[in-house]
């Protein structure tokens, strides 16, 4: 048996601490350790985009941390985006404008909006299919997605 | 409208006195989806749960001389390992798979190899072990030894004189009859119309070229998966993401030998299928793994597993010869048409005959289809199956004609249009279909008449999809509040379990909020075939139409009975029910439903249905592209998808599925491919390398909903899932020519391939 390492991280706000093998992702860690399946796995090479979370402020694609890596972060997942059951601005744009089909790409899509309208409250809409050109939905053909995130701008900057 | 401000999203509507039918509700299972709390296949969990990892073969084509499986059962962790010889041994039959048919036999040795491996990828071994991690080195400690094969990758090698066969007992189907010649062609079929050669005798302009498309992906995000748990009772119960949990039963029980009765299967929420998710894969594996172990085993499948193991669509060679007289009539028209079927027999060839003329009225026609096996996984469906591979070449064609013609493509194609009776030259004769609307509409969308951008090509084609009726059925139980609990069994993968909710809150007259629909497992809701053929909403939604009918029955006769009244003279509208003589008496759904009990118990109503009317589908598009001479890169700069639904019951979903058609349509077209190697391998098994749209590859697309309702559903639904992946292709290879003067007449249209046609 693998010895695995005490990991102490911080998840959604609450303190997290897991046991993991080195050779374990992230990804599978929030996944099969922790138990927070709202993180997606469509490819586990970081070209897919549904496993994003947010590590200390930045997007990452969590199949391409390791789990110990995460030591002392802050992490942020699909799971924390709403307020209890207030839902985020993003996520109602999201539902409100159709930008789902199957949804499996969605928790990725709106960590990473989230984070772009942290960075950028009034993106234009190349700002917003660069910024979210690492997350692949294969159903929707992007396009209310993008309608979905200016939407949730333009909801966010009059709140 | 006006070219600089219009509406992006159009819906013509020919029919609005609905009250729940073609408004936007949000999704009974979105919140769930956008909080990450649905679960997906992967998602499942159980006690004591075991991970499964299969071995598959690393050549194309070889002889399986022995399989060891010793030290890897030895590996501390690994639970069980099972390979071909663990099935049953059974009679081989035909097996119905939803939109597919397949021997037994072959869906066997598709699922674990038995004696010869036919594509890399190939499944020959499982293993269950306590982890993921310690499953895949199990994998690496089976020894296997091979007799190397030569191998064919194409229609063309397949084909060839001598070719290497891969199944020594196949022999080709000609025109109906066994030829009893061995050969990889399964079966080479006719469809014939008047007079061919007579036909292109009076033409007076003719097009002839070939074609050649290769294989390409769904690219579902969500690779395949599955768990199993066979229990000491014998009762095997299966959780996966699938198209059809029916079809996962039944070919399960054919696969085990067990009664349909001894198996459960649970649709997991679905990361996306477009027909990938029909066929098992893993399923039966895990199936077995548990039976040796008696722990429930899960099985996911990785994204270079997707690409080699599952089943993509095929690469074919089309050939079109089509004629015409001076002023634009078609008089004959040849399409020849070898598709790669894969390993086994069964490519999308027949689909794409029913298809590839369907939007004309001709006179004359005739269609070769060939089904051609070769050395590559065993294609399934994707979206349309076949029609967009036979509409690069016919689409493409039509445009040639109609530039040697002098006549505008679009008019070209209105002259010939299909109508209410135009005899296909596969043999049916068309209902009421909207290809000419669907044309009409193109021609006057603001697209269409606008100045091109300099430089900008433009191109238009359309496709077809036949769409399918099938089984479906449905409950609907009336609550104590007035509100109702429908279930039904289609897996959801792209909103219609409110699509179906809908047409049953139009009947009863309440919310769709009010309707809380379940997509739920094969013991709990009648057969229901798979979601696919662009049949869930005009299928299943018309069994929640029917299960709501008789819901409403019921109800009038609960009030009859309460008031001592004669049923007859009641209605039921906008939930109230009402006596057409005694305005006194009026009861709400919700007044109704509590008094259920004290009054005769509850109402359910039941509904199962195989529909007849299916309507067919036309999806046109308009396409604006530039090209970079330099690198050969191609920027689509504005599409339109222009489709007839019958009847949008959901128009943001069906745009949905219109934008999401068009976008894989533009992958295929631009980008997609599998690079095979020398030896067989596909060299780009990853979501860098095989190059699906991204956001930032694509413009807005923008839709038009036509809608030309469909006779034979009761809302007038056609289903839109498929027919608008189709035009894509020749709309993009026709907007090339249109702005390079350069025919493009092999897929995809990467950089490298626009350089090199540019060169000669």
């Amino acid at each position: 048996m693998t010895t695995k390492t005490h990991v102490q991280t911080t998840i959604n706000g609450e303190p997290v601490d897991f046991l993991c093998e080195p050779r374990q992702s992230l990804l599978e860690c929030l996944r099969d350790v922790i138990g927070l399946t709202g993180t997606k796995e469509g490819c586990n090479d970081g070209n897919c985009g549904a496993c994003t979370v947010n590590i200390d402020g930045r997007i990452v694609t969590s199949c391409l941390v390791l789990g110990v890596e995460a030591q002392g972060a802050s992490i942020e997942t699909i799971e924390g985006i709403a307020d209890g059951t207030n839902l985020h601005p993003i996520q109602l744009a999201f539902l409100e404008g159709a930008a789902l089909q199957c949804g499996i790409c969605t928790p990725g899509f709106i960590v990473a909006t989230k984070a772009l309208l942290e960075k950028n409250p009034d993106p234009t809409e190349h700002e917003i299919r660069f910024w979210l050109a690492n997350n692949l939905c294969r159903c929707t053909g992007y396009d209310k997605i993008v309608r979905a995130v200016q939407e949730a701008a333009k909801k966010m900057q009059e709140a | 409208m006006t070219t600089k401000d219009y509406d992006r999203n159009v819906v013509l509507s020919t029919q609005n006195d609905f009250k729940v039918v073609g408004t936007r509700p949000v999704r009974h299972d979105g919140v769930d989806k956008v909080t990450g709390r649905a679960i997906y296949g992967a998602d499942y969990d159980a006690s004591g749960l075991l991970h499964g990892k299969i071995l598959r073969s690393p050549h194309a084509h070889a002889k399986i001389l022995s399989i060891d499986t010793s030290k890897a059962e030895a590996l501390d962790g690994v639970q069980a390992v099972v390979t071909a010889a663990d099935f049953p041994e059974t009679a081989d039959k035909t097996m119905e798979l939803g939109e597919d048919e397949t021997k037994l036999r072959d869906l066997r040795g598709n699922i674990l190899a038995k004696d010869k491996v036919l594509y890399v990828g190939h499944a020959i071994a499982g293993v269950a072990a306590s982890n993921p991690h310690v499953a895949e080195e199990a994998l690496s400690l089976i020894e296997i030894k091979y007799e190397v094969l030569p191998s064919v990758m194409t229609t063309d090698e397949a084909m060839a004189d001598g070719a290497p066969i891969l199944h020594e007992d196949q022999t080709t189907e000609e025109l109906g009859n066994d030829s009893g010649i061995v050969s990889n062609v399964a079966k080479h079929f006719q469809h014939i119309k008047g007079d061919v050669a007579e036909g292109f005798k009076q033409a007076e302009v003719i097009v002839e070229r070939e074609y050649n498309t290769v294989t390409v992906h769904q690219g579902y995000i969500a690779p395949h998966n599955g768990t199993a748990f066979w229990s000491a009772d014998g009762r095997l119960h299966i959780w996966c993401e699938t198209q059809g949990s029916f079809v996962v039963r039944d070919s399960l029980a054919d696969l085990l030998d067990i009664p349909v009765s001894m198996i459960r299967v649970t649709p997991t929420e679905i990361g996306g299928g477009f027909g990938g998710k029909i066929p098992i894969y893993v399923e039966p594996v895990a199936a077995l793994l548990s039976k040796k172990t008696g722990t429930p085993v899960k099985i996911v499948m990785s994204r270079k597993e997707t690409f080699e193991g599952s089943g993509p669509t095929p690469g074919s060679k089309i050939k079109i010869k089509v004629g015409a007289t001076s002023d634009g009539k078609i008089t004959a028209a040849h399409a020849w048409m070898a598709m790669e079927a894969g390993a086994y027999a069964g490519s999308p060839v027949g689909a794409a005959a029913q298809c590839v003329f369907a939007a004309y009225d001709l006179e004359n026609g005739l269609i070769d289809g060939f089904d051609v096996v070769v050395n590559k996984p065993k294609t399934a469906a994707y979206r349309a199956p076949g029609s967009p591979n036979a509409a690069f070449g016919f689409e493409q064609a039509l445009n040639e004609l109609a530039e040697k013609l002098g006549m505008d493509p679009i008019d070209l194609r209105l002259k010939n249009v299909a109508t209410e009776g135009t005899r296909r030259v596969d043999g049916p004769v068309f209902q009421r279909i909207g290809a000419k609307e669907v044309l009409e509409a193109m021609r006057e969308h603001p697209h269409y008449q606008s100045e091109k951008k300099s430089g900008s090509g433009r191109g238009v084609a359309i496709g077809f999809w036949f769409n399918i009726g099938f089984d479906s059925a449905c409950n609907i139980a009336l609550n104590k509040d007035g509100t109702v609990n429908l279930t039904e069994g289609s897996t959801d993968i792209g909103g219609s379990r409110t699509s179906i909710a809908m047409q049953a809150a139009e009947v009863l007259g309440i919310s769709a909020e009010d309707v809380r629909p379940s997509v739920v497992d094969t013991d709990t809701v009648g057969f229901t075939a798979v979601t696919g053929g662009s049949r869930t909403t005009f299928a299943t939604g018309w069994a929640a139409y029917e299960a709501a009918q008789d819901v409403k029955k019921q109800c009038i006769e609960r009030a009859a009975s309460i008031w001592d009244v004669n049923a007859e003279n009641l209605q039921m509208e906008d939930g109230v029910i009402s006596s057409k003589s005694d305005s006194e008496l009026k009861m709400t759904l919700k007044e109704l439903g509590a008094q259920l009990s004290d009054t005769g118990g509850g109402i359910t109503g039941r509904a199962s249905v195989k529909p007849r009317g299916v309507g067919g589908s036309f999806c046109g598009n308009i396409v604006d592209l530039s090209i970079d001479e330099e690198t050969g890169k191609i920027t689509i700069e504005r599409f339109t998808a222009i489709q007839d639904a019958g009847k949008a019951i959901h128009p943001s979903y069906v745009e949905g599925q219109m934008q999401g058609g068009s976008a894989q349509g533009i992958g295929w077209a631009l980008n997609e491919e599998y690079f095979m190697n020398d030896e067989g391998r596909m060299t780009n098994s990853s979501l860098l390398d095989y190059r699906m749209p991204t956001a930032l590859d694509l413009p807005m697309i923008d839709t038009v909903i036509v809608e030309v309702a469909n006779p034979g559903h009761p809302f007038g639904v056609r289903g839109v899932g498929e027919a608008n992946i189709v035009p894509p292709t020749p709309a993009i290879a026709n907007a090339v020519y249109d702005s390079s003067g350069n025919r493009i007449t092999q897929l995809p249209m990467s950089p490298v391939a626009i350089l090199e046609a540019f060169k000669s």
